[in-house]
């Protein structure tokens, strides 16, 4: 059975100027433990996708279930991630870390927090920086504390929104190895919204493309890749072929097909 | 240490001493202009005069910005979480501001005749809730939707949500605006000891020396009134390195 069921979702902001629909029957089931990368033309509805799984947003018609359950409101198992890793400057690395323990679990011992905090940050490979401040830090180390900050409370449901959109290519490769072995230690299932297509291969079980404003579902492509992917995979014929076949989909989303 | 505080005792001895130059040079007498030489004299004559005036005029300063700080707390507040508050508020708040508040000491004089000191701090307080509400407003406002929603997601409340991330965020910008209010309610106790017959306060003080041409008092007042000032704003740094240091970036 699917984690998270999204059926048939359609919905309009309310601008000054009328409605703008953003989505338009947007289908997407995600099985417990997997993951999902989701790719579409910028302003297609991506980020309004991540709201409504998270509950933040409640959608016009259709529905998002977790568990078979009605998402109607935002709940402890979720994480989040953004582009911006939005850490509290005035708290220490490891302090941001444990923040969503504060809220979840805050009858937990502080030790407890601080050595399931320590244990993520080692997995990211940011051991000796908890007592850094985040303004000490580069943009790569931020983002992965704020991985680490999204998954702390063990969340069923990590989403991901362009997390690593903002890094330079090789610290985001680096990133996507951190993801894959967190991926092999804890047990969340992920939405991850990207624009970058080799990404979607590299992370997702299955990449799902959005066609443009109002976004539906355009494509459902499972990745039949092995689950410990090196960056070397990328550059084989079999990845290069469902690059490729990405890329078209893309351009159909844009509405350019055949201009090649 | 010794730069820190070595640098703005020199330049503050510089200024006396240019000071005494200028009135030396002209040959100013001391009912035309004071020189920094004759305040010892004046400070020596009504020390316990000084010490009573200061500490009223301090008292109720602090008092009006306390007023300030939670009034204005609460205004932001108001303008920052709602975008009504801030369309409806915003244009009443800048017209007030912009009254000359020497207008409404008899305002404040007749409603509340003989309550001195309420008047004061009233005024102290009139004068400097403005930067605050407006920063406090304008800080709580400005905060990036992620901020919240990585706390809202987790299903956090909004007081939760205040308290970890909106009023520690809006730190800096309050002591910013903390260090202009500062100031601003010091004019406002003042006005009110200067203006107000038979005021209190360092002000009062300053007016006997103008009722007697004694200007040595006067500019012995008017140096007191920059050191209470320069105290309490130093108060307001000390607060700041303690509740915000976080924000503060090493200079190059």
């Amino acid at each position: 059975m699917n984690l998270i069921d999204i059926k048939g979702v359609s919905h309009a902001y309310r601008t000054p100027s009328g409605p703008l629909p953003v989505l338009a029957g947007l289908d997407l089931g995600v099985p417990a433990g997997t993951f999902a990368a989701v790719v579409g033309p910028s302003g297609c509805g991506k980020s309004t996708l991540t709201r409504l799984v998270a509950g933040l947003m409640i959608p016009d018609t259709g529905e998002v279930r977790l568990h078979g359950e009605r998402v109607r409101s935002p709940r402890k198992t979720v994480g989040m991630a953004f582009q911006n890793p939005v850490l509290l400057e005035w708290r220490t690395i490891l302090d941001n870390v444990i923040l969503p323990l504060e809220i979840v679990a805050p009858r937990t011992s502080r030790a407890s927090r601080v050595a399931r905090a320590e244990e993520l940050l080692a997995l990211v490979g940011l051991s000796g920086f908890e007592g850094k401040k985040p303004s000490e830090l580069s943009g790569g180390m931020r983002q992965r504390a704020s991985l680490c900050r999204s998954i702390v409370h063990k969340p069923e449901v990590l989403i991901m929104d362009e997390p690593f959109g903002a890094l330079d290519n090789f610290t985001r490769e680096d990133l996507w190895q951190t993801m894959r072995d967190l991926r092999a230690k804890e047990p969340f299932t992920c939405v991850l919204i990207t624009h970058d297509l080799r990404e979607s291969v590299f992370l997702g079980d299955q990449v799902i493309v959005l066609s443009g404003r109002p976004a539906r579902t355009q494509r459902v492509m499972p990745v039949d890749l092995p689950a410990d992917r090196t960056i070397d995979i990328l550059y084989e014929p079999r990845a290069v072929a469902m690059l490729h076949d990405l890329r078209d989909e893309i351009r159909i989303a844009q509405g350019r097909e055949g201009a090649h | 240490m010794l730069r820190r505080i070595g640098v703005p005792v020199a330049a503050i001895l510089a200024f006396l001493l240019l000071w005494e130059a200028i009135v030396r040079l002209n040959g100013w007498p001391n009912y035309v202009m004071a020189s920094p030489s004759d305040l010892p004299a004046a400070y020596a004559r009504f020390w316990s005069l000084f010490l009573l005036g200061g500490w009223q005029t301090l008292w109720r300063t602090v008092a009006g910005l306390g007023l300030a700080v939670a009034f204005g707390t609460l205004l932001g507040m108001a303008m920052g979480f709602s975008r009504l508050a801030r369309d409806a508020l915003y244009p009443l708040l800048v017209g007030f501001n912009a009254i000359p508040k020497a207008t409404l000491v008899p305002v404040l004089s007749l409603l509340f005749i003989g309550q001195h000191d309420f008047n004061t701090v009233m005024m102290a307080f009139l004068i400097s809730f403005f930067p605050i509400a407006v920063s406090v407003g304008i800080g709580l406002s400005t905060l990036e939707p992620e901020y919240r929603d990585i706390l809202r997601a987790l299903g956090a409340s909004r007081v939760t949500i205040f308290r970890k991330i909106a009023l520690p965020k809006t730190l800096p910008e309050f002591f910013g605006a903390l260090k202009v209010a500062v100031t601003l309610a010091f004019i406002g106790t003042n006005l009110v000891e200067i203006v107000s017959p038979h005021g209190r306060g360092l002000g009062a003080l300053f007016q006997s020396g103008a009722t007697n041409g004694d200007y040595p008092l006067m500019f012995a007042v008017l140096i007191a009134l920059a050191a209470l000032g320069i105290l309490l704003y130093y108060a307001v740094v000390f607060l700041e390195r303690t509740f915000a240091g976080w924000a503060e970036r090493e200079a190059t």
